[in-house]
């Protein structure tokens, strides 16, 4: 199975339906397998704080949810994350790939990426970075799980490793 | 004025923002919640917004934010979706939306017919010193969620209009965007410190936990 029908198979074993997102391009075999499977309910949002207050909403009225977005998306949630998500206890599960790495050409993504894992540390949100298909399924299965039961958000960075990143944002030496 | 939108009603024009009356947030606020039966869930906005709506008397499927200043409407929006039987609301200002206007392109696409957004608009940033907004200028806050896509987006007259558009009821016929001009009074009431109590008790409120 590909990393993508791994995870959205974890997602829906685990019941969470609703996915708020802001696209990019290596999401997009998710953001495609939620279009196409009635059992998702996709909110296409124009920014991420907003698709993490939508996915927040929705969990308090009882509908489990996810986020989905960019690593430069991440730099937009700070105010959601330290005022919303970690004061009130909401499981927020976000799902974030990761540019800024391995290769990027723009050095606007590498500072972007660089703020990303220190801003979950200060607020204390748990994160796991996603390079292996092997144990994919194993750390989403039980961090989820762990999310709902300890009322905790939780971060799972894609990372190049596993998605292969964005062809388009390879560097190239000229 | 310069032109109107009909509302649907017969023989009656909407009101562009210079024209309607300038209205209690605190008044309006007690109207509103006299008129939820149906356990509809209230989610206020940072500040006043939240500050009215406890002083009307707290309520089971009220949530109050502490911070987070423009999500009012977007966790509207996912309790609308999760939940789309019962009537949900959204108390916003309008700094506060001009923080987010994304989330009415957002909203109107996903048409959740069971949300209603009441933005309470004085035209200033009341609470950090009465610094003005955009909607003190040429700034519209229902022609923008029009341009966005609501169907329903309407100033409101007066406090007789705000009771007439009350009567529509929460559950069907949205999204809606109900726009007030107020005046610049201070909320009185204060929503409890702790962000877990007020999810926990909302979440009791609209059934999703049983803690």
């Amino acid at each position: 199975m590909a990393w993508s029908d791994i995870l959205l198979r974890t997602l829906k074993d685990n019941e969470v339906r609703l996915v708020a997102y802001v696209p990019d391009n290596v999401l997009t075999p998710l953001i495609d397998g939620i279009a196409a499977d009635d059992y998702f309910l996709p909110v296409g949002a124009t920014r991420e704080d907003e698709a993490v207050a939508t996915a927040t909403g929705a969990y308090m009225a009882g509908l489990r949810s996810a986020v989905m977005m960019q690593t430069s998306g991440f730099a937009l949630i700070g105010n959601a994350l330290a005022s919303l998500v970690v004061p009130y206890q909401i499981p927020a599960i976000l799902v974030i790939s990761e540019r800024g790495t391995m290769g990027e050409f723009n050095l606007v993504q590498t500072l972007m990426a660089r703020t990303m894992r220190p801003t979950l540390d200060a607020l204390g949100i748990v994160h796991h970075t996603m390079t292996d298909e092997s144990t994919l399924r194993f750390i989403l299965d039980s961090s989820i799980k762990q999310a709902f039961t300890t009322q905790a958000p939780v971060a799972f960075i894609l990372s190049p490793l596993l998605t292969g990143g964005n062809p388009a944002a390879q560097a190239q030496l000229i | 004025m310069t032109g109107g939108i009909h509302d649907g009603r017969p023989g009656r024009v909407s009101n562009e923002r210079s024209s309607v009356a300038t209205l209690s947030r605190a008044v309006l606020t007690r109207r509103l919640v006299e008129r939820l039966q149906r356990e509809e869930a209230v989610i206020a906005g940072i500040g006043n917004s939240n500050f009215d709506l406890i002083a009307a008397g707290h309520r089971a499927q009220n949530f109050y934010m502490l911070g987070s200043m423009g999500l009012a409407c977007p966790i509207a929006l996912g309790v609308a979706l999760a939940q789309p039987q019962r009537g949900v609301i959204a108390l916003e200002g309008d700094g506060s939306i001009l923080m987010m206007l994304g989330c009415l392109a957002t909203i109107a696409n996903m048409r959740p017919a069971n949300l209603t957004i009441i933005i309470w608009d004085n035209g200033i940033y009341q609470i950090t010193g009465k610094q003005a907004t955009a909607t003190s200028g040429p700034t519209d806050i229902v022609a923008l969620a029009r341009g966005a896509g609501f169907a329903r987006s309407e100033w409101v007259a007066d406090a007789a209009h705000f009771d007439a558009l009350l009567e529509r009821g929460f559950a069907t016929g949205g999204p809606s965007l109900l726009a007030a001009k107020i005046d610049d009074q201070p909320g009185q009431g204060r929503p409890p410190r702790d962000p877990s109590l007020i999810r926990r008790r909302f979440m009791r409120g609209l059934g999703a936990s049983s803690e």
